[in-house]
């Protein structure tokens, strides 16, 4: 995985916690700046992916690993 | 990207009924929108400052019950004393083990990405309700109102 400039560990949260958990986190950050998030809802897959696309913040990396779904979001 | 309006009317005062408006609202902003939410009628136990919200399985089929209650127990049963209590804290308790926020955790998000919350004065006035049973920062206002701001959105919806 790539380099990332924060961590959010959003495990065990539901719908819509980790959007709302990472855009929270993503105002805190500077433009440019990698937020890595870690989910356990399976539906976060496609959430972060319309996330991305809605809010204009690039989704660089996305994958399920050891149960466990991962994301990189560059701040636009 | 030119900003997105969206308008919610919230009709309904039960637990489960309460989540949509918020979970709605709080992820639209979170996505840029531009969000108000009119709380109507029953819609309005919502803004209370204190959040007493209750589910019932009564006229609704469609609700799962725990332990294969609705096998053997009949609709009858259901309107004994104490079970709507019993059925909207196991519905609470449930919903914590999920990871599903509580209400009051998603309106303080709403509050927090400025969401508009508005009460209906007409019935506010109706159901003798007092101002100082809800949260601040509602503001009062009619249907007129309403309609300047859903007029304007891309996306409108009643629940």
């Amino acid at each position: 995985m790539a380099d990332f400039d924060t961590e959010l560990d959003a495990s065990g949260l539901n719908c819509p916690l980790p959007i709302l958990r990472a855009k929270k986190t993503l105002n805190s950050m500077d433009a440019g700046q990698v937020l890595h998030v870690i989910a356990t809802d399976p539906g976060s897959i496609k959430d972060f992916d319309a996330f991305a696309k809605q809010t204009g913040n690039e989704l660089m990396e996305s994958k399920e690993e050891g149960g466990k779904y991962h994301f990189l979001i560059k701040k636009s | 990207m030119e900003e997105k309006k969206l308008a919610i009317i919230a009709t309904k005062g039960s637990l489960d009924w309460a989540y949509p408006p918020f979970i709605l609202a709080s992820t639209a902003s979170a996505l840029g929108y531009n969000t108000q939410i009119f709380f109507t009628f029953y819609g309005l136990q919502l803004l209370k400052k204190k959040l007493a919200l209750e589910v019932t399985p009564l006229g609704n089929p469609g609700m799962p019950m725990p332990m294969g209650m609705d096998k053997w127990f009949p609709v009858l049963g259901l309107t004994l004393p104490g079970m709507q209590g019993m059925m909207t804290s196991m519905m609470k308790s449930k919903m914590k083990s999920k990871g599903v926020a509580s209400l009051e955790e998603l309106r303080e998000l709403c509050i927090e990405a400025e969401v508009k919350l508005i009460a209906c004065q007409m019935t506010v006035d109706l159901f003798d309700m007092d101002q100082s049973d809800f949260i601040e920062g509602v503001e009062y206002a009619g249907a007129a109102a309403f309609f300047e701001f859903a007029g304007e959105s891309d996306i409108c919806l009643y629940i």
